[in-house]
Order: structure tokens, then C-alpha cells, then sequence
């Protein structure tokens, strides 16, 4: 219970519990579940087709910021991801073959991969600072997918695209299949290999690395086209959902959104130590709070007062000083019972 | 083997003949200072009626609230911090200037409470940010949640401003020198609006703290090292605060000057406006790691923005889109340029 | 390491200090508890006006957990501290400085993006109009500046200005708010012999005019030049306040690790043994050179150079600071790139673009900046040990659990690792304990070359003699070794064959024997190898 309570995800956690109580009492029929149409249907599948992007975005977002970086244009990405697969479809002569949707997917991603090699490039080989570096893509980015739409919104019809984003297979949404698919993938690929030790530790102290001999610089360089393939997804999720690709309002703010859950999940913007089960329990925090303020009555205009509100609270909680307080408390309860004290000369 | 008396200045006579020019040290405004001309040039090249003295005063006008942000924003990036709840806060002020117009306040009342409501929130930022040691980037961003929160709970939809005293403000010209006439004999003149008095007074303020004042110094010092700031004695935690004090402010200020420019308080008013502001901090020639930039720098990063704004809508043919592609373009060639010179000068 | 017959005694010329100078401060009985931790018990220390007091003790023995309490930046738990014989509680540095007493710290904690002058006047700047007055500012600058005998421009950044300079302009920071008591925390870390020489004339003028001055170091020699009065601790314990007179090197060097040098004196008995290897390198009879640099060089960094590093050789680099040793260590390793010049590893020439490319050739380096590129602070001492393996082997191939388990607990037993916990993390680590995870990672890449860059640099005399034992062993196993040491004691007790260099060049190279003294290697780097 110790080491539970010990670990980075525990607070999150309680938070998030707490989210679902409070729903869950709103509204009595809250967690129910059943079988309509062919596949699950209820408030909780909401939720998991609607975190879908925001955890794919923020999965990228984890590995970037655990090298002590950060990428803003995420959701250029996503705008520039699903200009570009609406404007194939729609211009090709028949937009529901599959042929068509996977070669539109296809170059969406490519697009966002060449951008993600940009982003990459300017940060570890040029060295500029990461926030500016993806700044840059950001301001810039949404004028691109603007250019690639012609300024208008682009709509689709597809059904086979729209059943990324809407569809369901083997009664679970597609879109939160697929982002589990890419949660699990990251996961065993940062904790199998040995990946996730070395991105912590350029993060943690990039010139050392170097120097032991990790390739800080392709590693730096990979997590950014990393984080750029999670935002083609992501935006092909969002674009396929509405079936429509929005320049200006696709993806609108998610790259905060995918901050905060990474760091309400307990990984430190400093960089470093990272916890991809941390960034998950946050993208449900912040998709469960939107759903709260519904199921609470609340007008929605309060509904960005109450995130904040939350997140302020959460930032609280994770903050050093009370983190410390926490840990001084602990350590007394410890003495207290006799537990060995050691003494360092 | 020790002598009594090593040879005095062995070192330091090294040291003196290593002074800096005031060129290495105001060299990253004049850099934006020749971006500026250059964007000019381009655009009196490409348009007639370009260099007409109106356009250049238009500018500032049109960019007057941009201006009071990017002062406020220099003073939080030279500290090493950001500010990204500018816009929001701008857009609180302009929601509560509009609220307390139509509840029936005087114009002055309403002002003043405006200005505390900024200076306010930042005062809860500083708070947030030095007495819990949450990341700049972290707490402003949960601040343009709540202040963008607060926004939609004063109201929804957008509200008019129809007191007098901001009418008149927002159509008054000041006039300065006669330009030609019209065809009816009026003579025509160059004007600027008040709020670009306001501005320019508030750069020139920035400026003098910044330069001259213990306040201002200490800021610098805070960029420059931290933890030495602190082991010097310099009153570094209320400076911290004070800067957010300062950007909160500004962006009651900003939306003060932007609630008139538009007479109408509305929620979704300067969304990103904080990206812009902090284009033009970089591009004036700030580093955003702190310690090193001049508010003039700001100024004048403002200024290219809006320039090529004013190109860009010249062109006519072009979307308003480019200006975001031209912004993030211009952007990259300054910040490679920063990280150039810093290489050279390690080497 | 000799042990001395007659006592060591302050500078020349200097007249002794009177015995009972006035105390300004007595601390008495300072107790600092950490949670778990007792870090100072029970310590006592005066501070005499006109005295310069040494502050001796290994890592971890309570020097700096002392000062923090002195300055107010962590107050004690226990104990009384009194200025002027009256009780005082300081808790901050503001609050020290009001009482005069002020810190000059080893990194120079000042701003080198504002002016000498204001690092030496803000928070006692003058003002005019409500703002400040620059040229009175610069003005007082000066005076203070002047006082020290230091000439620079007052309006220069101070960034223009080589560290030692820097330190200088926080003494006259310190001086200008009439500080009565100067605490110098390791001053002389980053300095060469000249800086030094500099620094301690200011110290003695500083004492001539009734400063107390606590001097905090760990170079033996110092010590015995500058300071009237030692106070040594160990263990969070005050073991012993002398003066300087009264005390031999061998005595202050016990008090300091509580037993005999017998593990030092060992290494210099081995003395015939060094004899066997000076014989065995460079004399024909021996293998091909392992590593051979030829004209190796890098434009502003270090001349072209020629070495030659055979199998079981330790090659010792002596130079003073800022004479390139570390930058050639860098191109050895490929840290740096080399614009001229050839590196061949068994006599095939190779490219070392990075420093993965020689690990692969099986050479290792140890940087001298132990915490920004060596260590990872905030991982394990396992994952720090096991990095150098695991990042040669690439990002897809783990390190099995079961092989970091056996090569961590093999390394913290060989090298006395303490705590002996593999899951600590190495940011609570004392400095030498960190050093020897460093080395644990180099070897853990089983290297053919290991070069050293002031492995003993900040690190206790215990700890120092285990690393020079482990370098020598190393060597007898058939490594080689490039050794660099700003203390030419080490390099000629360890190297077979020493490489001298001096402004960035190498200007002479002798084989190490039984009868090659520091006079000598120093007469080479004076005479820049021309006789």
C-alpha cells in the first residue's frame, strides 16, 4: 500500500476516481453500459472515444517532454493530418474505396512525418530551444493547413473513413482501439528495450549522455517525429469523426490539453523520469472533467472555470513544496517507529 | 616561492582591455531595428502609397494594445518565465470594462477597477509560481483557463460598450501634422489615437524601470543567475512576483486600449494573442532563456509584425493565412540567428 | 608525500598574528539535523579579526552544512552563534551581510549579464531621482575595486572577465558592504598558480586589515601558505583547531581521514615496480603502441601533438590550467573533433566522430566535470553503472536484468561503493562515491584506454588514495591509462611516462622514474620544454 501510495500516479489517480464518483452520483445510470446497435454504448464509451486524440497526442507529447522538450505545433499537426487526408478524399473520384482512404491516411502521415523530421532537426541539430523551435511550426502550421484547404472546410463523404473516428469494432470504439494499440506499442517499446531509460536520460542530463555514448542527438531527433506521428493520428481521428477537416478549429488547444494531462500524470516538464500510465490516468482527467460539468448541470460556460479550477488543485498537489511536506510527514511517521535512520558521513 | 606582492594586475590587465562596445550590447535591437527598415523597403517597393506617413501611424494604432503586451511580456521572458494568459486576461478586462459600463459605473471607477483586476491576477500568478514553485508555463496556463473561464461566465456572447466617454475615446484623433487636402477644402491631417499615447508613454516607463531602478535590475539579475541573485542579497522572490504583477497589468491595459479600439467586450477576444506577443519579444531581440533584451526591442518587434500584417493585406490577393507562414518563417531566421551568434561568441 | 620534520609556516614577511585576536565570531555547539541524517554535531569555530582560517574535511565531513549555517542559508538546530560576543539568529543571507558576514562561493554566485559595478553595488546602489545613480555607482565601484588593487572597467559585463577575475569582483562585492568576516568556499578550484598567487595577495591585505577571513579548500599546500589557523571536521565533528605552526602535514592529513597513510605510502613504495614498467615502456622491447596519436590537433583548442600510449602504461598529462590537457584527453576520445592529424587504435588509422565511435575502439573517458557530463544524477547508481554497456549495445538490445544485478553489485564491492545500494539515487551520492560510479561505468565497457580527468578532484583523501590505488592496479592488468591531475604529487606517483604541456601545446614528454621530482616536470612547463 506504501510503495502505492508512494508512486507519482496515486494522486491522479484519486483525482480521477474522484471525477467518476462525483458523476456517478450526478447522474445514477453514469457507468452503465449496453449493447445497442451492435456495439457498447453509455457515457464511459463517450469518454473513451472522445480521450482517444488527446492521449494519442499527449502518448508523443510524454517522450518529447521527458527529454526535457516540448512540441506546441501538435496541433498544427493535427489540422495539417486532416487537411490533408480530406482534401485527397474528397478530390479523388471514389472517396469510400479503401484504397483511397488508406493512400489519403498514407500521406497524411508522411506530411506530418516530414514536419515532425523539422521539428527534430531544429531542436537537436540546430539547437534551438524547443519551445521556439515548435513555436515556429505552430504560428506557422495552421497557415499551411489553411493553404492545403483553400481556406474553406473541407467535408467528406466516407463512410469507411468516418468509421475511424466513429466506427466501432468488436464493440469498442475504433478510435479508442487504436489508441490503446499505440499506448501499448509505446509502452513496450520505452520498457522492453531499453529506449525509455536512454530518453530519460538525455533528458535528465543531455551532455552526459553524450558522452557515455547514447546518441542523444538521434534520440532527441526521434521523439519529435515521434510526437508528430502521434498528432497524424490523432488529427486523422478528429477529421474523420466530423468528417470534415477544419483548419482552424481542428485540434484547437490540444496541444495544452496534452501538456497538462502529461503533467498531471506525473511526468516533470524538467524532463526525465516519465510514466505513460501517469499520461493516461490525465487525458481521462481532462476528458472526465468536460463530462462532469455536463453531468452536473453546470452551465457550460463555467465548464473552462472548473477545469482550470482542477487543474490548479492538481498543480497544487504535484507542486515541490507540498510534495515535500508529504514526503518530511512520511519520514517522521517512519522515525516514529523506530524504523533505522542512516546516517551519511 | 610566494612572493609577498604578485605582480599587480597579472590578470586584470588582460581583464581591461576587454570592455564590450555599445554595439555588441545593443546589437540584437539594431538587428530588429534593420528587419524592420528591410520590411519597409519591401513593401514601399511592391506598393504605391506604402510610405504614406498615415500607414506607418496606422500601424501603431492598429497595434497599440499589442504594444502595452509586449512590454508586459518582456519583463516576465527576462525574468526566465512566460506568460501565456495574457490574451485571456486582456479579454477579462475587456468583459468586465463592458459588465460594469452597462451596471451603470462612471467610466473612471470602472478603469481603476480594471487596472486592480489585473494587477490582481498577476498577483496570484507570482503567487502560484514562487510560493509553490509551479512552472511559468504551467500556471499561466491553468490562469488563461480561468481567466478565459471567467470570461464566458461574465457573459457568453458579446457585449456592447456604449458609454459615452469610451466613444469618444475610440473616435477621437489626435491630430499632428497637416498631410494635403481633401476635395471638399478641409485640410487633412496625420493623427494617432490616444491609446497611442498611452503606449508609447508605457514603453518609455518600462524602459527607465528597467535601466535605472533597483526593480529593474534585479529583474535582469533573475534572467541572468538565479540562485546568485538570491545569495546577493536582491530582493528576488518579490521581484518574481512583481513581474507577473506587472504582465497582469498590461493585459488590463491592452484590453482597456482594446475595448475601446472595438467598443465591445467579448470572450473569445485575443486568442493566441500571447504567441504574438511573444513573436515580437523574440524578434525584438530577447532571450527567452532571460537575462539579456531591451523593451525598445519589443517595441520595434511589434512593429515588424504589424508591417507585415499591413503587406500582407496590401497584397489583398493573399489570405490572411500567409501572415501566419511570413510570422513563423521571420521567426526561424531570428532564432537561428540568436543561436549562431551564441555559438560564435563560445568559440 | 613525505612526511615533514619541521612545521610549515605562514608567507614570508607576514608577522604572525597576535595570539588572542579579537573573536567577531564564536559559533558554539551547532547542531544540523537532516531528516535521518545528523550532518553537524555539536561543532564549535572562531572567527578571529586579521586571521585567515582553513576549514579542512573530506566530502560529506559538514564544511558546507557550516557555512549555511553561518550564513543564515539553513539555520542550526542547536547551538549558539555570536557576533561580537552577543547572541545573534541569522535566517538569510540578507541578514548575515547586515552583520558582516559575507560568502564568496566557488562558482561566483554573480550575474555575468550586468556590469562589475553592479554586481558589486546592487542592493546598495546609490540613487538619484528615484533611480539609480550610474556614475556614482560606477564611481564606488571603482574605489572598492581600487582598494583591492584589481584594475577593470567598472562598466564592463561581467562576462568578459576570466573566472578568477569574477572571483575577484565578489570579494570587492563583499568588501564594499564592509564585511567583517569572509567566508572563500574552495576559491581556488578553477585558478592557476598565478590566479592563486593573485587571490592570496588580496587575502593578505583583507587580513592586514582586521578581516577574519574562513577559507574553505582541500589543497594541502594552501593551507599551509595562507592560513594562521586550521580547523579540521570529520563526520559532522570538529576533530581538531590548531594553528598552522603547530601542526605537521602528516597529522593534519590523519586528523582528516582518522588512520595511517599506510594505503598512500604503500604507492609510493611501490616504487621498484614503477621502475619495471618505466623500463618496460618505449624501450623496443615492447608491443605496439595501443593508441598513437600523430598531429593530432584542433584549431583554438589544442596544437598538433604527437603520443604514443602502450598497453599497461600509465601516461600522466602535467600542465598547469588552461594548458590543454583536458582538450587532449577530448581528442583522444573524440569528444572534440581534431582539424588536423591522424588517431590510429593497433596501428590502423580510425575517425572518432563521436564518442560512441570510441567506445567501439575500446577507449573511455572520464570528463573533470563529474555532475554536467558525467553523471546522470537522477538515475540509479545501477542505470548510471550499466549506461556506458547499454548505450553501445543501442536502444533495441536491453542489458538483461540479471547482468545489470551481478555488474552492479561486482563494481560497488570492488570499488567500495557507499551506500551499497544499487536503487540509490546518484544525486544523493557523496563526491567520491560518485567518482567511483563513473568508473564503474567506464570499466563496465571493458576499455583497452581509460583516460582520467581529475578523477580526484573535490574528493576526500580516503577515496583519493582507493582511485590512485585502483589506476595503478589497473595499469599492472594491462590497461592503459591517461591520467590528468592539477596535482603533480599524483601524476608522478602514478605515471610511467609523463606528457607536459603548456599553453595549449605539448612541449615535452619524460619517462617517470624513482628520481624525477615536481621541481623537475615544473622547470619544463616554465622553460616551455627548451632548455
Amino acid at each position: 500500500m506504501r510503495s502505492l501510495t508512494r508512486s507519482n500516479v496515486f494522486w491522479p489517480l484519486i483525482a480521477l476516481v474522484a471525477l467518476l464518483a462525483v458523476n456517478v452520483a450526478a447522474r445514477p445510470g453514469f457507468l452503465g453500459v449496453r449493447m445497442q446497435d451492435g456495439h457498447l454504448y453509455g457515457s464511459i464509451i463517450d469518454i473513451l472515444r472522445n480521450t482517444s486524440p488527446i492521449l494519442l497526442v499527449a502518448i508523443g507529447m510524454t517522450l518529447v517532454i521527458a527529454t526535457r522538450g516540448i512540441d506546441l505545433s501538435v496541433g498544427a499537426l493535427v489540422a495539417i493530418a486532416g487537411a490533408v487526408a480530406c482534401t485527397q478524399i474528397a478530390a479523388s473520384p471514389s472517396p469510400g474505396s479503401a484504397a483511397t482512404v488508406l493512400i489519403a491516411i498514407g500521406t497524411a502521415v508522411l506530411v506530418c512525418l516530414v514536419l515532425g523530421v523539422w521539428n527534430g532537426f531544429l531542436v537537436s541539430v540546430v539547437g534551438i530551444q524547443p519551445i521556439i523551435a515548435t513555436l515556429i511550426l505552430m504560428t506557422a502550421g495552421r497557415g499551411i493547413a489553411m493553404l492545403v484547404t483553400g481556406g474553406q472546410i473541407t467535408t467528406v463523404n466516407s463512410p469507411l473513413y468516418k468509421s475511424i473516428g466513429a466506427g466501432y469494432l468488436l464493440t469498442l470504439p475504433v478510435s479508442a482501439i487504436i489508441a490503446g494499440v499505440v499506448l501499448a506499442a509505446t509502452a513496450l517499446l520505452t520498457r522492453r528495450t531499453a529506449l525509455g531509460t536512454l530518453v530519460e536520460s538525455v533528458g535528465i542530463n543531455p551532455e552526459a549522455s553524450r558522452l557515455a555514448g547514447v546518441r542523444a542527438r538521434s534520440i532527441i531527433w526521434t521523439v519529435y517525429v515521434f510526437s508528430a506521428l502521434c498528432a497524424a493520428i490523432a488529427g486523422i481521428l478528429i477529421s474523420s469523426n466530423v468528417t470534415a477537416a477544419d483548419a482552424n478549429n481542428n485540434g484547437l488547444w490540444i496541444e495544452l490539453d496534452a501538456i497538462l494531462a502529461v503533467v498531471i500524470g506525473g511526468t516533470s516538464l524538467m524532463g526525465g523520469k516519465f510514466s505513460l500510465t501517469g499520461t493516461l490516468i490525465g487525458a481521462f482527467i481532462i476528458e472526465t472533467l468536460r463530462i462532469t460539468v455536463i453531468s452536473l448541470g453546470i452551465a457550460p460556460e463555467v465548464n473552462l472555470v472548473f477545469k482550470a479550477v482542477v487543474v490548479i488543485l492538481v498543480c497544487l498537489l504535484q507542486s515541490p513544496v507540498v510534495q515535500r511536506r508529504f514526503r518530511a510527514r512520511r519520514r517522521a511517521v517512519a522515525q516514529e517507529h523506530g524504523e533505522a535512520v542512516e546516517v551519511v558521513a | 616561492m610566494a612572493a609577498t606582492e604578485a605582480p599587480t594586475g597579472v590578470l586584470t590587465r588582460v581583464a581591461r582591455s576587454r570592455g564590450t562596445s555599445p554595439l555588441a550590447r545593443y546589437g540584437s535591437v539594431l538587428a530588429t531595428l534593420v528587419t524592420l527598415v528591410l520590411v519597409f523597403v519591401i513593401g514601399s517597393t511592391r506598393y504605391t502609397g506604402f510610405l504614406d506617413s498615415q500607414t506607418i501611424l496606422n500601424l501603431f494604432i492598429d497595434n497599440a494594445f499589442l504594444i502595452v503586451l509586449a512590454v508586459g511580456m518582456t519583463f516576465v521572458i527576462l525574468t526566465g518565465g512566460i506568460d501565456l494568459s495574457m490574451g485571456a486576461v486582456m479579454a477579462l478586462s475587456t468583459m468586465v470594462t463592458a459588465r460594469l459600463l452597462i451596471a451603470g459605473w462612471a467610466p473612471g471607477p470602472v478603469i481603476a477597477a480594471v487596472l486592480v483586476l489585473g494587477c490582481l491576477f498577476g498577483l496570484g500568478v507570482g503567487f502560484f509560481i514562487r510560493v509553490f514553485e509551479v512552472q511559468p508555463f504551467i500556471a499561466t496556463l491553468a490562469a488563461m483557463f480561468l481567466a478565459r473561464g471567467l470570461c464566458f461566465v461574465v457573459s457568453p456572447n458579446s457585449l456592447s460598450i456604449t458609454d459615452p466617454f469610451f466613444v469618444s475615446l475610440s473616435q477621437s484623433r489626435i491630430r499632428l501634422w497637416p498631410t494635403g487636402t481633401a476635395f471638399d477644402g478641409r485640410t487633412l491631417y496625420a493623427f494617432i489615437s490616444p491609446s497611442v499615447i498611452v503606449a508609447l508613454v508605457i514603453v518609455a516607463i518600462a524602459a527607465w524601470v528597467l535601466h535605472a531602478t533597483r526593480f529593474g535590475r534585479t529583474v535582469y539579475a533573475i534572467g541572468g543567475n538565479q540562485g546568485s541573485a538570491e545569495l546577493m542579497g536582491l530582493p528576488v522572490a518579490r521581484t518574481q512576483v512583481l513581474v507577473y504583477v506587472v504582465s497582469g497589468l498590461c493585459s488590463a491595459i491592452g484590453g482597456l486600449i482594446f475595448a475601446t479600439y472595438s467598443l465591445s467586450g467579448y470572450a473569445l477576444t485575443g486568442v493566441g494573442v500571447e504567441l504574438d506577443a511573444i513573436s515580437a519579444v523574440v524578434i525584438g531581440g530577447t532571450l527567452l532563456t532571460g537575462g539579456s533584451g531591451f523593451v525598445i526591442g519589443s517595441l520595434l518587434g511589434v512593429l515588424v509584425l504589424g508591417t507585415i500584417q499591413t503587406i500582407i493585406s496590401f497584397e489583398g490577393t493573399l489570405s490572411s493565412w500567409w501572415t501566419k507562414i511570413v510570422i513563423g518563417a521571420l521567426l526561424l531566421v531570428f532564432v537561428v540567428l540568436q543561436r549562431l551568434l551564441i555559438i560564435r561568441r563560445r568559440t | 608525500m613525505a612526511t615533514r620534520t619541521t612545521p610549515p609556516g605562514p608567507g614570508p614577511g607576514i608577522p604572525a598574528p597576535v595570539h588572542d585576536a579579537q573573536a567577531i565570531v564564536r559559533m558554539t555547539g551547532i547542531v544540523v539535523e537532516f531528516p535521518g541524517v545528523r550532518a553537524l554535531q555539536g561543532v564549535d569555530l572562531v572567527l578571529r579579526a586579521g586571521e585567515v582560517h582553513a576549514l579542512l574535511g573530506e566530502n560529506g565531513a559538514g564544511k558546507s552544512t557550516l557555512i549555511r549555517a553561518l550564513t543564515g542559508v539553513r539555520p542550526p538546530d542547536a547551538g549558539q552563534i555570536e557576533v561580537d560576543g552577543r547572541p545573534v539568529a541569522i535566517h538569510g543571507p540578507a541578514q548575515a551581510q547586515a552583520l558582516g558576514i559575507s560568502t564568496v562561493y566557488q562558482e561566483v554566485n554573480l550575474c555575468p549579464n550586468l556590469s562589475v559595478a553592479e554586481n558589486i553595488m546592487l542592493g546598495r546602489e546609490p540613487r538619484r531621482a528615484g533611480g539609480i545613480d550610474w556614475r556614482r555607482m560606477r564611481r564606488q565601484a571603482a574605489e572598492v575595486l581600487g582598494r583591492l588593487n584589481v584594475d577593470i572597467d567598472p562598466a564592463s559585463p561581467l562576462s568578459a572577465h576570466s573566472i578568477a577575475v569574477q572571483q575577484l569582483v565578489a570579494i570587492a562585492r563583499a568588501m564594499q558592504v564592509d564585511a567583517r568576516v569572509l567566508i572563500l568556499d574552495e576559491p581556488t578550484s578553477s585558478l592557476d598558480a598565478d590566479e592563486v598567487a593573485e587571490l592570496f595577495r588580496v587575502m593578505r591585505g583583507l587580513r592586514e586589515d582586521g578581516v577574519a577571513i574562513l577559507f574553505v579548500t582541500h589543497f594541502l599546500e594552501q593551507v599551509d601558505e595562507i592560513a594562521d589557523r586550521i580547523t579540521v571536521l570529520r563526520n559532522g565533528a570538529r576533530v581538531g583547531e590548531r594553528r598552522t605552526s603547530e601542526m605537521t602535514r602528516l597529522e593534519l592529513v590523519s586528523m582528516m581521514i582518522g588512520r595511517e597513510l599506510a594505503v598512500l605510502e604503500d604507492i609510493a613504495q611501490d616504487a621498484e615496480s614503477r621502475e619495471e614498467a618505466a623500463a618496460r615502456s618505449g624501450d623496443g622491447s615492447a608491443p605496439t603502441p595501443f593508441v598513437r596519436a600523430i598531429g593530432l590537433g584542433r584549431r583554438g583548442s589544442i596544437e598538433p601533438f604527437d603520443l604514443d600510449v602502450y598497453p599497461g602504461e600509465v601516461v600522466g598529462l602535467a600542465g598547469l590550467l588552461g594548458s590543454g590537457r583536458s582538450e587532449l584527453a577530448r581528442l583522444l576520445f573524440g569528444a572534440d573533433h581534431a582539424d588536423s592529424g591522424t588517431l590510429e587504435v593497433d596501428g590502423a588509422p580510425v575517425r572518432l566522430r563521436t564518442p560512441r565511435a570510441a567506445i567501439g575502439e575500446r577507449i573511455a573517458f572520464s570528463s573533470e566535470n563529474r555532475k554536467a557530463e558525467g553523471l546522470v544524477e537522477d538515475l540509479t547508481v545501477r542505470e548510471n553503472i550499466v549506461l556506458g554497456l547499454q548505450a553501445a549495445r543501442g536502444w533495441a538490445r536491453r542489458v538483461p536484468q540479471r547482468k545489470q544485478d551481478e555488474l552492479t553489485a561486482h563494481y560497488i564491492e570492488a570499488l567500495g561503493i557507499r551506500p551499497a545500494n544499487p536503487e540509490a539515487l546518484v544525486r544523493n551520492l557523496s563526491g567520491g562515491n560518485q567518482q567511483k560510479v563513473l568508473l564503474a561505468r567506464w570499466l563496465a565497457t571493458a576499455p583497452r584506454l581509460l583516460i582520467l580527468d581529475e578523477p580526484t578532484r573535490g574528493i576526500d583523501v580516503g577515496a583519493k588514495a582507493e582511485i590512485q590505488k585502483l589506476v595503478h592496479d589497473l595499469a599492472l592488468e594491462g590497461m592503459s591509462v591517461v591520467f590528468i591531475s592539477a596535482e603533480l604529487d599524483e601524476v608522478l606517483r602514478l605515471s610511467n611516462r609523463i606528457a607536459v604541456l603548456r599553453d595549449r601545446r605539448k612541449v615535452a614528454e619524460i619517462v617517470n622514474g624513482p628520481d624525477v621530482t615536481a621541481r623537475d616536470v615544473l622547470e619544463l612547463i616554465a622553460s616551455g620544454g627548451q632548455e
